[in-house]
Protein backbone atom coordinates (compact mmCIF):
# COMPACT_ATOMS: atom_id res chain seq x y z
CA UNK A 1 0.00 0.00 0.00
CA UNK A 2 2.67 2.31 1.17
CA UNK A 3 4.83 1.31 -2.23
CA UNK A 4 1.66 1.97 -4.22
CA UNK A 5 1.33 5.54 -2.66
CA UNK A 6 5.24 5.96 -3.02
CA UNK A 7 5.11 5.35 -6.44
CA UNK A 8 1.71 6.85 -7.46
CA UNK A 9 2.46 10.10 -6.20
CA UNK A 10 5.99 11.38 -8.67
CA UNK A 11 3.78 8.99 -11.30
CA UNK A 12 0.50 10.79 -11.83
CA UNK A 13 2.21 13.97 -11.42
CA UNK A 14 4.76 13.87 -13.99
CA UNK A 15 1.46 12.30 -16.01
CA UNK A 16 -0.22 15.00 -15.55
CA UNK A 17 1.84 17.76 -16.02
CA UNK A 18 4.59 16.43 -18.69
CA UNK A 19 2.78 13.72 -20.97
CA UNK A 20 -0.38 14.95 -20.72
CA UNK A 21 1.13 18.70 -21.87
CA UNK A 22 2.85 16.91 -24.48
CA UNK A 23 -0.21 15.44 -26.01
CA UNK A 24 -2.32 18.56 -25.99
CA UNK A 25 0.69 19.98 -28.01
CA UNK A 26 0.15 17.29 -30.54
CA UNK A 27 -3.09 17.46 -30.79
CA UNK A 28 -2.77 21.01 -31.37
CA UNK A 29 -0.15 20.53 -34.03
CA UNK A 30 -3.01 18.62 -36.18
CA UNK A 31 -5.59 21.34 -35.55
CA UNK A 32 -6.28 24.45 -37.87
CA UNK A 33 -6.01 28.32 -36.71
CA UNK A 34 -9.10 29.72 -35.55
CA UNK A 35 -10.19 33.23 -34.69
CA UNK A 36 -11.78 31.97 -31.38
CA UNK A 37 -10.77 31.16 -27.40
CA UNK A 38 -8.92 28.89 -27.78
CA UNK A 39 -7.45 30.17 -31.21
CA UNK A 40 -7.49 26.62 -32.53
CA UNK A 41 -10.08 24.09 -33.91
CA UNK A 42 -11.88 21.56 -33.25
CA UNK A 43 -12.18 21.08 -29.59
CA UNK A 44 -13.44 17.68 -28.38
CA UNK A 45 -16.88 18.37 -27.40
CA UNK A 46 -17.34 15.35 -25.10
CA UNK A 47 -21.62 16.12 -25.35
CA UNK A 48 -22.33 14.87 -27.94
CA UNK A 49 -20.83 11.29 -27.32
CA UNK A 50 -19.54 9.04 -30.06
CA UNK A 51 -20.36 11.81 -32.73
CA UNK A 52 -18.37 14.49 -31.19
CA UNK A 53 -15.23 11.98 -30.74
CA UNK A 54 -15.62 10.88 -34.20
CA UNK A 55 -15.65 14.75 -36.51
CA UNK A 56 -13.00 15.85 -33.33
CA UNK A 57 -10.72 13.11 -35.03
CA UNK A 58 -11.52 13.70 -38.50
CA UNK A 59 -10.82 17.30 -38.27
CA UNK A 60 -6.97 16.47 -37.11
CA UNK A 61 -4.50 16.47 -40.27
CA UNK A 62 -1.21 17.77 -41.33
CA UNK A 63 -2.11 20.67 -43.08
CA UNK A 64 0.25 22.34 -40.62
CA UNK A 65 3.32 20.08 -41.25
CA UNK A 66 3.04 20.53 -45.24
CA UNK A 67 2.65 23.95 -44.31
CA UNK A 68 6.17 24.11 -42.41
CA UNK A 69 7.22 22.67 -45.05
CA UNK A 70 5.84 24.99 -48.21
CA UNK A 71 7.23 28.12 -46.24
CA UNK A 72 10.93 28.09 -46.44
CA UNK A 73 11.39 30.19 -43.47
CA UNK A 74 11.20 27.14 -41.26
CA UNK A 75 13.39 24.90 -43.27
CA UNK A 76 16.04 27.63 -43.16
CA UNK A 77 15.46 27.68 -39.46
CA UNK A 78 15.57 24.75 -38.38
CA UNK A 79 18.92 24.21 -41.08
CA UNK A 80 20.08 27.42 -39.54
CA UNK A 81 19.80 26.02 -35.85
CA UNK A 82 21.61 22.65 -36.61
CA UNK A 83 24.31 24.49 -38.59
CA UNK A 84 24.65 27.40 -35.17
CA UNK A 85 24.95 24.40 -32.93
CA UNK A 86 27.29 22.37 -34.72
CA UNK A 87 29.74 25.44 -35.23
CA UNK A 88 29.05 26.89 -32.40
CA UNK A 89 29.77 23.08 -30.15
CA UNK A 90 32.85 22.90 -32.06
CA UNK A 91 34.04 26.05 -31.57
CA UNK A 92 33.16 25.42 -27.49
CA UNK A 93 35.15 22.22 -27.73
CA UNK A 94 38.46 24.63 -29.09
CA UNK A 95 38.29 26.61 -26.23
CA UNK A 96 37.28 24.20 -23.49
CA UNK A 97 40.01 21.36 -24.05
CA UNK A 98 43.15 22.99 -23.29
CA UNK A 99 41.28 24.32 -20.21
CA UNK A 100 40.25 20.96 -19.04
CA UNK A 101 43.74 19.57 -20.03
CA UNK A 102 45.57 22.57 -18.04
CA UNK A 103 43.16 21.93 -14.97
CA UNK A 104 44.11 17.85 -15.40
CA UNK A 105 47.86 18.74 -15.26
CA UNK A 106 47.55 21.72 -12.36
CA UNK A 107 49.32 20.45 -9.13
CA UNK A 108 46.45 18.29 -7.18
CA UNK A 109 45.76 21.00 -4.03
CA UNK A 110 44.76 23.49 -6.77
CA UNK A 111 42.35 20.89 -8.71
CA UNK A 112 39.01 21.65 -5.64
CA UNK A 113 39.90 25.38 -6.46
CA UNK A 114 39.72 25.46 -10.33
CA UNK A 115 36.46 22.94 -10.47
CA UNK A 116 35.27 25.35 -7.88
CA UNK A 117 35.77 28.66 -10.26
CA UNK A 118 34.56 26.56 -13.50
CA UNK A 119 31.33 25.37 -11.60
CA UNK A 120 30.32 29.20 -10.07
CA UNK A 121 29.75 30.43 -13.68
CA UNK A 122 26.87 27.47 -13.58
CA UNK A 123 25.10 28.68 -10.70
CA UNK A 124 25.14 32.21 -11.83
CA UNK A 125 21.91 33.14 -13.57
CA UNK A 126 22.15 32.52 -17.82
CA UNK A 127 20.39 35.65 -18.46
CA UNK A 128 23.41 37.72 -16.56
CA UNK A 129 25.56 35.59 -18.17
CA UNK A 130 24.48 36.45 -21.82
CA UNK A 131 23.78 40.19 -21.13
CA UNK A 132 27.16 40.89 -19.73
CA UNK A 133 27.96 40.56 -23.44
CA UNK A 134 25.37 43.30 -24.85
CA UNK A 135 27.73 45.54 -22.90
CA UNK A 136 30.98 44.35 -24.15
CA UNK A 137 30.22 43.55 -28.06
CA UNK A 138 27.80 46.39 -28.86
CA UNK A 139 29.41 49.35 -31.65
CA UNK A 140 30.03 51.84 -28.56
CA UNK A 141 31.06 48.82 -26.45
CA UNK A 142 34.00 48.09 -23.98
CA UNK A 143 35.94 45.60 -26.96
CA UNK A 144 35.37 48.55 -29.57
CA UNK A 145 36.60 51.21 -27.32
CA UNK A 146 39.49 49.23 -26.31
CA UNK A 147 40.17 47.92 -29.95
CA UNK A 148 39.99 51.69 -31.03
CA UNK A 149 42.03 53.41 -27.85
CA UNK A 150 44.87 50.89 -29.08
CA UNK A 151 44.57 51.97 -33.02
CA UNK A 152 43.94 48.69 -34.18
CA UNK A 153 40.52 49.73 -35.89
CA UNK A 154 39.30 53.15 -37.02
CA UNK A 155 35.84 52.18 -37.47
CA UNK A 156 33.75 50.55 -34.72
CA UNK A 157 32.86 46.71 -35.40
CA UNK A 158 29.53 45.15 -36.15
CA UNK A 159 29.32 42.06 -33.78
CA UNK A 160 26.54 42.80 -31.38
CA UNK A 161 23.20 41.66 -33.22
CA UNK A 162 24.81 39.25 -35.83
CA UNK A 163 25.70 35.44 -35.93
CA UNK A 164 29.51 35.66 -34.24
CA UNK A 165 27.84 37.21 -31.34
CA UNK A 166 25.57 34.40 -30.88
CA UNK A 167 28.53 31.79 -31.14
CA UNK A 168 30.39 34.20 -28.59
CA UNK A 169 27.36 33.74 -26.37
CA UNK A 170 27.19 30.30 -26.80
CA UNK A 171 30.26 29.06 -26.08
CA UNK A 172 30.58 31.55 -22.88
CA UNK A 173 27.57 29.99 -21.47
CA UNK A 174 27.99 26.46 -21.97
CA UNK A 175 31.93 26.08 -21.45
CA UNK A 176 31.27 24.57 -18.34
CA UNK A 177 29.31 21.76 -19.55
CA UNK A 178 32.14 21.71 -21.84
CA UNK A 179 35.20 21.34 -19.60
CA UNK A 180 33.82 19.03 -16.86
CA UNK A 181 33.09 16.29 -18.52
CA UNK A 182 36.47 16.12 -21.04
CA UNK A 183 38.27 17.27 -17.39
CA UNK A 184 36.84 13.98 -15.57
CA UNK A 185 38.02 11.55 -18.56
CA UNK A 186 41.85 13.51 -18.34
CA UNK A 187 41.98 13.38 -14.92
CA UNK A 188 41.28 9.98 -14.71
CA UNK A 189 43.75 8.70 -16.59
CA UNK A 190 47.03 6.44 -15.85
CA UNK A 191 49.51 8.84 -16.33
CA UNK A 192 52.17 6.10 -16.54
CA UNK A 193 50.87 5.01 -20.41
CA UNK A 194 52.34 8.87 -21.42
CA UNK A 195 55.62 7.58 -19.57
CA UNK A 196 55.49 4.43 -21.67
CA UNK A 197 54.86 6.58 -25.00
CA UNK A 198 57.75 8.91 -24.59
CA UNK A 199 60.33 5.95 -23.44
CA UNK A 200 59.30 4.46 -26.60
CA UNK A 201 60.34 7.21 -28.38
CA UNK A 202 57.67 9.34 -29.19
CA UNK A 203 57.85 13.06 -28.88
CA UNK A 204 55.62 15.10 -26.15
CA UNK A 205 53.17 16.19 -29.37
CA UNK A 206 53.26 12.74 -30.47
CA UNK A 207 52.31 11.12 -26.83
CA UNK A 208 49.30 13.30 -27.05
CA UNK A 209 47.92 12.98 -30.61
CA UNK A 210 48.44 9.18 -29.92
CA UNK A 211 47.69 8.53 -26.29
CA UNK A 212 45.74 11.49 -24.48
CA UNK A 213 43.92 12.47 -26.88
CA UNK A 214 42.30 9.08 -27.89
CA UNK A 215 42.03 8.08 -23.99
CA UNK A 216 39.53 11.41 -23.77
CA UNK A 217 37.35 10.72 -26.44
CA UNK A 218 34.29 9.73 -24.13
CA UNK A 219 34.93 13.22 -22.53
CA UNK A 220 35.16 15.61 -25.27
CA UNK A 221 31.58 12.86 -26.90
CA UNK A 222 29.91 13.55 -23.77
CA UNK A 223 30.98 17.23 -23.59
CA UNK A 224 29.80 17.75 -27.29
CA UNK A 225 26.04 16.38 -26.72
CA UNK A 226 26.11 18.46 -23.32
CA UNK A 227 26.11 21.44 -25.58
CA UNK A 228 25.24 20.48 -28.84
CA UNK A 229 21.45 19.37 -27.01
CA UNK A 230 20.06 22.70 -25.63
CA UNK A 231 22.15 25.05 -27.99
CA UNK A 232 19.31 23.44 -31.27
CA UNK A 233 16.63 25.25 -28.96
CA UNK A 234 18.33 27.96 -27.45
CA UNK A 235 16.07 30.90 -27.32
CA UNK A 236 17.82 33.87 -24.83
CA UNK A 237 20.75 33.71 -27.11
CA UNK A 238 19.73 34.39 -30.21
CA UNK A 239 17.21 36.67 -29.25
CA UNK A 240 19.51 38.68 -27.16
CA UNK A 241 22.77 38.95 -29.43
CA UNK A 242 21.46 38.01 -32.62
CA UNK A 243 20.22 39.76 -35.38
CA UNK A 244 17.01 40.44 -36.92
CA UNK A 245 18.80 37.73 -40.29
CA UNK A 246 19.74 35.13 -37.36
CA UNK A 247 17.08 32.35 -37.59
CA UNK A 248 17.00 29.61 -34.62
CA UNK A 249 14.49 27.27 -34.25
CA UNK A 250 13.69 28.20 -30.87
CA UNK A 251 12.75 31.86 -31.70
CA UNK A 252 10.74 31.63 -34.06
CA UNK A 253 8.90 29.09 -32.06
CA UNK A 254 8.59 32.22 -29.51
CA UNK A 255 7.68 34.67 -32.42
CA UNK A 256 5.46 32.06 -33.92
CA UNK A 257 3.45 31.63 -30.41
CA UNK A 258 3.54 35.44 -28.75
CA UNK A 259 3.69 37.42 -32.04
CA UNK A 260 1.42 35.83 -34.33
CA UNK A 261 -0.14 33.67 -31.73
CA UNK A 262 -0.75 30.71 -34.73
CA UNK A 263 -0.63 27.88 -31.89
CA UNK A 264 -1.08 25.27 -34.36
CA UNK A 265 2.05 26.60 -36.19
CA UNK A 266 3.75 27.25 -33.11
CA UNK A 267 2.88 22.91 -31.99
CA UNK A 268 3.98 21.84 -35.55
CA UNK A 269 7.23 23.74 -35.13
CA UNK A 270 7.69 21.96 -31.57
CA UNK A 271 6.70 18.57 -32.59
CA UNK A 272 9.66 18.97 -35.79
CA UNK A 273 12.18 20.34 -33.35
CA UNK A 274 11.83 17.02 -30.99
CA UNK A 275 12.13 14.81 -34.22
CA UNK A 276 15.49 16.41 -34.89
CA UNK A 277 16.64 16.20 -31.29
CA UNK A 278 15.68 12.52 -31.09
CA UNK A 279 18.54 11.31 -32.79
CA UNK A 280 21.45 13.41 -30.85
CA UNK A 281 19.62 12.71 -27.63
CA UNK A 282 19.65 8.55 -28.34
CA UNK A 283 23.41 8.57 -29.54
CA UNK A 284 24.11 10.29 -26.41
CA UNK A 285 22.61 7.84 -24.28
CA UNK A 286 24.33 4.94 -26.26
CA UNK A 287 27.84 7.01 -25.79
CA UNK A 288 26.56 7.08 -21.63
CA UNK A 289 26.23 3.56 -21.73
CA UNK A 290 28.50 2.61 -23.42
CA UNK A 291 30.97 4.39 -21.49
CA UNK A 292 28.83 2.99 -18.34
CA UNK A 293 29.37 -0.51 -19.26
CA UNK A 294 33.12 0.20 -19.64
CA UNK A 295 33.92 1.25 -16.41
CA UNK A 296 32.60 -1.97 -14.70
CA UNK B 1 53.83 12.13 -14.85
CA UNK B 2 51.96 15.37 -15.08
CA UNK B 3 53.34 18.52 -15.96
CA UNK B 4 52.01 21.53 -15.71
CA UNK B 5 54.15 23.25 -18.64
CA UNK B 6 53.68 26.96 -20.26
CA UNK B 7 51.26 25.89 -22.50
CA UNK B 8 48.82 24.51 -19.65
CA UNK B 9 49.24 27.71 -17.29
CA UNK B 10 48.69 29.92 -20.17
CA UNK B 11 45.29 28.37 -21.70
CA UNK B 12 44.20 28.27 -17.81
CA UNK B 13 44.93 31.85 -17.33
CA UNK B 14 42.94 32.80 -20.66
CA UNK B 15 40.01 30.18 -20.13
CA UNK B 16 39.55 31.66 -16.60
CA UNK B 17 39.91 35.39 -17.90
CA UNK B 18 37.50 34.43 -21.06
CA UNK B 19 34.72 33.21 -18.13
CA UNK B 20 35.01 35.97 -15.56
CA UNK B 21 36.33 39.33 -17.10
CA UNK B 22 32.36 39.74 -19.17
CA UNK B 23 31.02 39.25 -15.41
CA UNK B 24 34.08 41.82 -13.74
CA UNK B 25 33.40 44.52 -16.49
CA UNK B 26 29.56 44.29 -15.24
CA UNK B 27 30.07 45.14 -11.53
CA UNK B 28 32.43 47.31 -12.00
CA UNK B 29 30.52 49.43 -14.58
CA UNK B 30 27.59 49.05 -12.23
CA UNK B 31 29.34 51.59 -9.69
CA UNK B 32 29.21 54.15 -12.75
CA UNK B 33 28.01 57.49 -12.11
CA UNK B 34 27.38 57.94 -15.64
CA UNK B 35 23.91 57.42 -16.92
CA UNK B 36 25.73 56.07 -20.23
CA UNK B 37 26.67 52.64 -19.13
CA UNK B 38 30.02 52.60 -21.89
CA UNK B 39 31.53 55.95 -20.56
CA UNK B 40 32.86 55.90 -17.09
CA UNK B 41 32.32 58.87 -15.02
CA UNK B 42 33.60 58.06 -11.33
CA UNK B 43 32.44 55.98 -8.58
CA UNK B 44 28.74 56.23 -7.37
CA UNK B 45 26.22 53.75 -5.65
CA UNK B 46 23.64 55.83 -7.33
CA UNK B 47 22.06 53.28 -9.16
CA UNK B 48 21.89 51.00 -6.17
CA UNK B 49 20.15 53.37 -4.53
CA UNK B 50 17.48 53.86 -7.21
CA UNK B 51 17.18 50.31 -8.10
CA UNK B 52 15.66 49.58 -4.01
CA UNK B 53 13.68 52.27 -4.99
CA UNK B 54 11.96 50.42 -7.95
CA UNK B 55 8.40 48.64 -6.55
CA UNK B 56 8.49 46.83 -9.72
CA UNK B 57 11.75 45.10 -9.53
CA UNK B 58 11.33 44.86 -5.60
CA UNK B 59 7.49 43.20 -6.19
CA UNK B 60 9.23 40.44 -9.04
CA UNK B 61 12.11 39.75 -6.42
CA UNK B 62 9.42 38.75 -3.73
CA UNK B 63 7.57 36.90 -6.34
CA UNK B 64 10.53 35.34 -7.92
CA UNK B 65 11.71 33.96 -4.16
CA UNK B 66 8.00 32.64 -3.18
CA UNK B 67 8.07 30.71 -6.44
CA UNK B 68 11.38 29.44 -6.06
CA UNK B 69 11.17 28.31 -2.55
CA UNK B 70 7.70 26.54 -2.64
CA UNK B 71 8.83 25.08 -5.96
CA UNK B 72 12.18 23.71 -4.76
CA UNK B 73 10.68 22.30 -1.77
CA UNK B 74 7.82 20.43 -3.59
CA UNK B 75 10.14 19.56 -6.00
CA UNK B 76 12.62 17.97 -3.63
CA UNK B 77 10.24 16.13 -2.04
CA UNK B 78 8.75 14.31 -5.24
CA UNK B 79 12.25 14.55 -7.18
CA UNK B 80 13.42 12.28 -3.51
CA UNK B 81 10.25 9.92 -4.21
CA UNK B 82 11.28 9.35 -7.74
CA UNK B 83 14.49 8.91 -7.32
CA UNK B 84 13.38 6.20 -4.38
CA UNK B 85 11.51 4.63 -6.51
CA UNK B 86 14.06 4.29 -9.54
CA UNK B 87 16.41 2.79 -7.34
CA UNK B 88 14.25 1.21 -4.93
CA UNK B 89 11.02 -0.35 -5.96
CA UNK B 90 12.01 -2.39 -8.80
CA UNK B 91 10.07 -3.93 -11.46
CA UNK B 92 6.38 -2.12 -12.14
CA UNK B 93 3.81 -2.11 -15.05
CA UNK B 94 5.08 1.46 -16.74
CA UNK B 95 8.67 1.41 -15.28
CA UNK B 96 10.28 2.08 -18.59
CA UNK B 97 7.30 5.08 -19.20
CA UNK B 98 8.59 6.45 -15.19
CA UNK B 99 11.98 6.81 -15.81
CA UNK B 100 11.64 8.20 -19.48
CA UNK B 101 9.36 11.17 -17.78
CA UNK B 102 11.93 11.65 -15.33
CA UNK B 103 14.75 11.84 -18.04
CA UNK B 104 12.59 13.40 -21.07
CA UNK B 105 12.94 17.03 -19.12
CA UNK B 106 16.28 16.97 -18.88
CA UNK B 107 16.85 17.39 -22.53
CA UNK B 108 13.89 19.03 -23.57
CA UNK B 109 13.65 22.65 -24.89
CA UNK B 110 12.47 24.88 -22.42
CA UNK B 111 9.91 26.31 -25.34
CA UNK B 112 8.69 23.07 -25.77
CA UNK B 113 7.77 22.63 -22.37
CA UNK B 114 6.49 26.22 -21.74
CA UNK B 115 4.44 26.09 -24.57
CA UNK B 116 3.05 22.51 -23.81
CA UNK B 117 2.36 23.68 -19.92
CA UNK B 118 1.12 26.78 -21.15
CA UNK B 119 -1.58 24.74 -23.46
CA UNK B 120 -2.43 22.46 -20.46
CA UNK B 121 -3.57 25.17 -18.52
CA UNK B 122 -5.58 27.06 -20.54
CA UNK B 123 -7.51 23.88 -21.62
CA UNK B 124 -8.38 23.21 -18.15
CA UNK B 125 -9.15 26.53 -17.59
CA UNK B 126 -6.68 27.93 -14.73
CA UNK B 127 -5.52 31.10 -14.45
CA UNK B 128 -2.00 31.97 -15.18
CA UNK B 129 -0.72 33.46 -11.94
CA UNK B 130 2.00 32.35 -9.40
CA UNK B 131 0.63 29.05 -8.79
CA UNK B 132 0.98 27.98 -12.67
CA UNK B 133 4.65 28.80 -12.44
CA UNK B 134 5.05 26.95 -9.38
CA UNK B 135 3.33 24.02 -11.23
CA UNK B 136 5.62 24.29 -14.44
CA UNK B 137 9.08 24.90 -12.11
CA UNK B 138 8.14 21.85 -9.45
CA UNK B 139 8.07 19.56 -12.50
CA UNK B 140 11.19 20.04 -13.93
CA UNK B 141 13.23 20.75 -11.05
CA UNK B 142 11.68 17.06 -9.92
CA UNK B 143 13.30 15.86 -12.45
CA UNK B 144 17.05 17.29 -11.48
CA UNK B 145 16.62 16.28 -7.99
CA UNK B 146 15.72 12.78 -8.48
CA UNK B 147 18.39 12.54 -11.17
CA UNK B 148 21.20 13.79 -8.30
CA UNK B 149 19.52 12.09 -5.15
CA UNK B 150 18.90 8.63 -7.39
CA UNK B 151 23.18 8.69 -7.62
CA UNK B 152 23.33 8.67 -4.03
CA UNK B 153 20.97 6.18 -3.53
CA UNK B 154 22.65 3.77 -6.15
CA UNK B 155 25.81 4.04 -4.00
CA UNK B 156 24.16 3.36 -0.70
CA UNK B 157 24.84 0.49 1.09
CA UNK B 158 21.98 -1.66 1.54
CA UNK B 159 22.80 -3.65 4.47
CA UNK B 160 22.68 -0.69 6.70
CA UNK B 161 18.91 -0.25 6.41
CA UNK B 162 18.33 -4.14 6.67
CA UNK B 163 20.23 -3.79 9.91
CA UNK B 164 18.14 -1.12 11.47
CA UNK B 165 15.20 -3.20 10.13
CA UNK B 166 16.06 -6.44 11.69
CA UNK B 167 17.06 -4.24 14.97
CA UNK B 168 12.94 -3.48 15.42
CA UNK B 169 12.52 -0.50 12.95
CA UNK B 170 9.84 0.01 11.04
CA UNK B 171 10.51 0.75 7.35
CA UNK B 172 9.22 4.43 7.47
CA UNK B 173 11.95 4.33 11.08
CA UNK B 174 14.29 3.18 9.24
CA UNK B 175 14.18 5.66 6.15
CA UNK B 176 13.78 8.49 8.76
CA UNK B 177 17.42 7.43 11.17
CA UNK B 178 19.20 5.73 8.51
CA UNK B 179 18.67 6.68 4.51
CA UNK B 180 17.33 9.93 4.85
CA UNK B 181 20.65 11.40 7.18
CA UNK B 182 23.12 9.32 4.57
CA UNK B 183 21.25 10.78 1.42
CA UNK B 184 21.27 14.20 3.04
CA UNK B 185 23.78 15.94 1.28
CA UNK B 186 22.29 14.62 -2.23
CA UNK B 187 18.55 15.78 -0.96
CA UNK B 188 20.05 19.73 0.15
CA UNK B 189 21.61 19.73 -3.01
CA UNK B 190 19.13 18.80 -5.15
CA UNK B 191 17.29 21.66 -3.31
CA UNK B 192 19.83 24.02 -4.51
CA UNK B 193 20.06 22.80 -7.64
CA UNK B 194 15.66 23.02 -8.02
CA UNK B 195 15.96 26.96 -6.14
CA UNK B 196 18.40 28.25 -8.67
CA UNK B 197 16.36 26.53 -11.93
CA UNK B 198 13.63 28.20 -10.74
CA UNK B 199 15.49 31.36 -9.47
CA UNK B 200 17.22 31.77 -12.90
CA UNK B 201 14.08 30.21 -15.59
CA UNK B 202 12.71 33.08 -17.96
CA UNK B 203 11.41 31.06 -20.62
CA UNK B 204 9.50 28.41 -19.05
CA UNK B 205 8.27 31.10 -16.63
CA UNK B 206 7.18 33.54 -19.63
CA UNK B 207 4.93 30.87 -21.16
CA UNK B 208 2.84 30.06 -17.52
CA UNK B 209 3.17 33.43 -15.77
CA UNK B 210 0.32 35.68 -16.45
CA UNK B 211 -0.15 39.39 -15.81
CA UNK B 212 -0.80 39.26 -12.41
CA UNK B 213 2.39 37.90 -11.57
CA UNK B 214 6.16 38.98 -12.70
CA UNK B 215 9.32 36.98 -11.96
CA UNK B 216 12.50 38.87 -11.77
CA UNK B 217 14.07 37.65 -14.95
CA UNK B 218 10.70 38.09 -17.21
CA UNK B 219 11.45 41.94 -15.60
CA UNK B 220 14.94 41.95 -16.43
CA UNK B 221 14.28 40.43 -20.04
CA UNK B 222 11.50 43.02 -20.81
CA UNK B 223 13.80 46.29 -19.72
CA UNK B 224 17.15 44.43 -21.21
CA UNK B 225 15.64 44.02 -24.60
CA UNK B 226 16.15 48.24 -25.29
CA UNK B 227 19.63 47.28 -24.46
CA UNK B 228 22.22 47.71 -21.51
CA UNK B 229 20.86 49.53 -18.57
CA UNK B 230 22.57 50.79 -15.38
CA UNK B 231 19.99 49.94 -12.74
CA UNK B 232 20.67 46.39 -14.28
CA UNK B 233 24.11 46.19 -13.78
CA UNK B 234 23.11 47.08 -10.17
CA UNK B 235 20.57 43.95 -10.17
CA UNK B 236 23.17 41.72 -11.44
CA UNK B 237 25.99 42.07 -9.47
CA UNK B 238 23.85 41.81 -6.67
CA UNK B 239 22.54 38.27 -8.19
CA UNK B 240 26.10 37.67 -8.76
CA UNK B 241 27.24 38.58 -4.96
CA UNK B 242 24.19 36.33 -3.76
CA UNK B 243 25.34 33.69 -5.54
CA UNK B 244 29.12 33.16 -5.79
CA UNK B 245 28.41 33.95 -1.59
CA UNK B 246 26.08 30.65 -1.48
CA UNK B 247 28.12 28.46 -3.62
CA UNK B 248 31.48 29.32 -1.95
CA UNK B 249 29.59 28.77 1.61
CA UNK B 250 27.93 25.43 0.70
CA UNK B 251 30.81 24.08 -0.34
CA UNK B 252 33.03 25.02 2.73
CA UNK B 253 30.45 23.32 4.85
CA UNK B 254 29.83 20.41 2.85
CA UNK B 255 33.55 20.13 3.50
CA UNK B 256 33.80 20.46 6.48
CA UNK B 257 31.60 18.05 7.43
CA UNK B 258 33.01 15.40 4.62
CA UNK B 259 35.72 16.03 6.86
CA UNK B 260 34.38 15.44 10.34
CA UNK B 261 32.43 12.54 9.01
CA UNK B 262 35.96 11.05 7.82
CA UNK B 263 37.36 11.69 11.05
CA UNK B 264 33.99 9.92 12.87
CA UNK B 265 34.89 6.74 10.79
CA UNK B 266 38.66 6.45 11.50
CA UNK B 267 37.72 6.75 15.13
CA UNK B 268 34.88 4.52 15.15
CA UNK B 269 37.50 1.78 13.18
CA UNK B 270 39.62 2.37 16.56
CA UNK B 271 37.33 1.64 19.00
Amino acid sequence: MRRLALIAVPYLWLLALFLVPFIIVLKISLSDYALSIPPYSPTLDLSTGWQGIKSFFGALDFENFTFLTTDDLYWKAYLSSVKIAVVATLCTLLVGYPIAYGMANAPDHWRPTLMMLVILPFWTSFLIRVYSWMGILSTEGYLNQLLIGMGLISEPLMILNTNTAVYIGIVYTYLPFMILPIYATLERMDASLLEAAEDLGCSRMQAFWLVTFPLSRNGIIAGCFLVFIPTIGEFVIPALLGGSDTLMIGKVLWEEFFNNRDWPVASAVAVILLLILIIPIILFQRNEQKQREAEG
Amino acid sequence: MRRFTWFNATSLTLGFAFLYLPMVILIVYSFNASELVTVWAGFSTRWYGELLQNEAFLDAAWVTIQVAVISSTIATVLGTMAAYVLVRAGRFAGRTLFSGMIYAPLVMPEVITGLSLLLLFIGIGLDRGVLTIILAHTTFSMCYVSVVVSSRLVSFDRSLEEAALDLGCTSMEAFRLVTLPIIAPAVISGWLLAFTLSLDDLVIASFTAGPSATTLPIKIWSSIRLGVSPEINALSTLLIAIVAVGVITASLVTKRAALRQEAEERAAERA
